[in-house]
């Protein structure tokens, strides 16, 4: 069985090697702050109490007044893993945390498409472009103030448009 | 006298017979070498992260059916186990056996059609490939039998399944184990010592185990490679710590060695089929409504839940707000994921392995662009 890192446990452990880094834990997560991101998780994968040589997930998730990158990291010589999440764009400013491409080459599509569709910004992306859409396709679909229907089309037709948004 | 070539570029796909699906490469040639490729993605983009949002816990089943359409019931099995991790729902021990059943057959028939297409990249056009599907059309009869749909199966539910499989599947299903045994003994008489297939798979597209855990790759392409890394074993989800089967590992990490970990896994799969049956017992295979509702409202939190997908490991992370509709649901997607190094697998071969390396990563558009 994978063994899960405590979120306490862990956020000691990352204060030893990167004081300052940890804005606090509950369960087995651990809140960074996001201008210490790569020094963390260099330090996870290369130190030896943690080793975790693999990223498994890299996603973000919208919560209105801020919006929070979560990586779920294992190790595969440990058979242990751990939760990383990190709190931006605090108020709904423009986010963005650094990249960890250069720590774990498998964050690149994945950053790439939380870029594309959440509108975080991976600063050191050595690619940093939209993955599913194309370029210049108006506003970040998972952002929670997208609004999903066709704006082109409901604008020529007033009377959907009234509609479209309401409840009933 | 070498003559000198320009540089070309060539776009291949989307619309490819060989790109399984509508994948995009834009490729510069020099001569037969290639010196740049750049993925395209998006093709077949359809939201299906912003639509679950929208949806309700059992509705999002039929949503994942459509994410990687040759392993419908692993997308499934992989959502179940986080929406049970999210609402913390005790599953009904006959519903797991019945859906460790079913994702197994799956993965027999997402690994067929993988070395099927991967041969018929290769030129073996046809052959490989229909004695590939054949055995896979048994697999959707049995599909069939057990929840009526063949591709887009929906078959499970929180807490177990939807309905128990009818009493004709059993003899069917043993039926079709052994006949899936002759087909794979088939194909690997054919292919596996083949020396057209030795020659044009071996020693292409080399991968370095530590390159591969560093691109977060996983499931047949990181067990080429001699890394026993399975989640079924590793970190056991359902009931698979009751279930005893072999790591197939391959050291050479190319072509070849995909192809063959692919073939040795859908043995053990079929071995794993047989505990099972082995191993079921009467009884319910779901919680009843008063336990389980149809709709879910699980408390606010966040899950993530992992399996050991036909492609590699496949991950649904969902956040719920309490509502009846998941606040946030992302899928780590392994099909996409596996492609993270398809620069290094292909700069430097020659335009005839291009596909070939290809086949061997066995991906889904379905799954790559959701």
């Amino acid at each position: 069985m994978t063994t899960v890192w405590s979120g306490k446990a862990l956020a000691e452990a990352i204060e030893e090697f990167a004081p300052g880094s940890v804005q606090g834990s509950s369960g087995t997560d651990v809140w960074l702050k996001a201008e210490s991101i790569s020094v963390v998780c260099e330090g996870l994968k290369q130190r030896p109490e943690f080793k975790f040589d693999l990223l498994n997930s890299l996603t973000a998730v919208d919560y209105i007044d801020h919006y929070e990158v979560v990586y779920h990291l294992t190790s595969l010589p440990m058979n242990a893993s751990a939760v990383l999440k990190s709190r931006v764009g605090m108020g709904r400013t423009e986010p963005s945390v650094p990249s960890v491409v250069s720590i774990w080459r498998g964050a690149d599509y994945q950053e790439r498409e939380v870029w594309d569709l959440m509108g975080i910004r991976f600063d050191g992306h050595p690619n940093h472009k939209r993955i599913m859409l194309w370029e210049g396709f108006p506003g970040h679909p998972l952002r929670k103030d997208y609004v999903t229907y066709d704006q082109s089309i409901v604008t020529s037709i007033p009377e959907i448009s009234k509609n479209a948004g309401s409840d009933e | 006298m070498a003559i000198k070539t320009q540089p070309v570029t060539v776009n291949l796909g989307p619309q490819h017979p060989s790109t399984h699906g509508v994948f995009r490469m834009r490729v510069m040639f020099d001569g037969e070498e290639i010196v740049d490729v750049e993925p395209i993605f998006g093709y077949l983009h359809r939201g299906s992260e912003k639509l679950a949002e929208e949806r309700t816990y059992t509705q999002i089943v039929t949503l994942t059916d459509r994410m990687d359409y040759v392993s419908s019931m692993l997308n499934n099995q992989a959502y179940i186990l986080a929406v049970e991790k999210l609402a913390g729902i005790e599953p009904s021990p006959r519903g797991v056996w019945l859906r460790m059943i079913a994702s197994e057959l799956q993965r027999i028939a997402s690994h067929l059609v993988a070395t099927g297409f991967l041969l018929q990249d290769l030129g073996a056009l046809g052959t490989p490939l229909i004695y590939a599907m054949r055995e896979r059309e048994n697999i959707l009869d049995l599909f069939e039998i057990i929840c009526g749909a063949r591709i887009t199966n929906s078959y499970l539910r929180p807490g177990g399944v939807f309905m128990d499989a009818p009493q004709e599947f059993w003899p069917a299903l043993d039926r079709g184990l052994s006949d899936i045994v002759n087909t794979l003994d088939e194909l690997e008489e054919y292919l596996s010592g083949n020396e057209i297939v030795f020659s044009r798979t071996k020693g292409t597209a080399v991968l370095s185990p530590e390159l591969l855990i560093n691109a977060s790759i996983t499931g047949p392409m990181l067990r080429a490679s001699g890394v026993d890394w399975d989640l079924r074993h590793r970190n056991p989800y359902d009931y698979y710590e009751k279930i005893k089967f072999e790591r197939k590992l391959h050291t050479a990490s190319d072509n070849y060695a995909r192809y063959w970990v692919r073939v040795q896994e859908a043995r053990e799969s079929v071995k794993i089929i047989r505990q099972c049956i082995d191993q079921i017992e009467p009884g319910p295979v779901r919680p009843s409504f008063d336990d389980v509702p149809r709709l879910l409202r699980p408390p606010a939190g966040d899950a993530y839940a992992a399996i050991e997908g036909s492609k590699g490991e496949l991950g649904f992370y969902l956040v719920s707000d309490g509502g009846i509709a998941p606040y946030r649901m992302h899928v780590r997607s392994s099909s996409l994921i596996n492609l993270t190094l398809l620069r290094d697998m292909l700069i430097g071969g020659q335009f005839g392995d291009l596909f070939v390396t290809f086949g061997s990563v066995d991906l889904n558009m379905g799954e790559v662009d959701r």
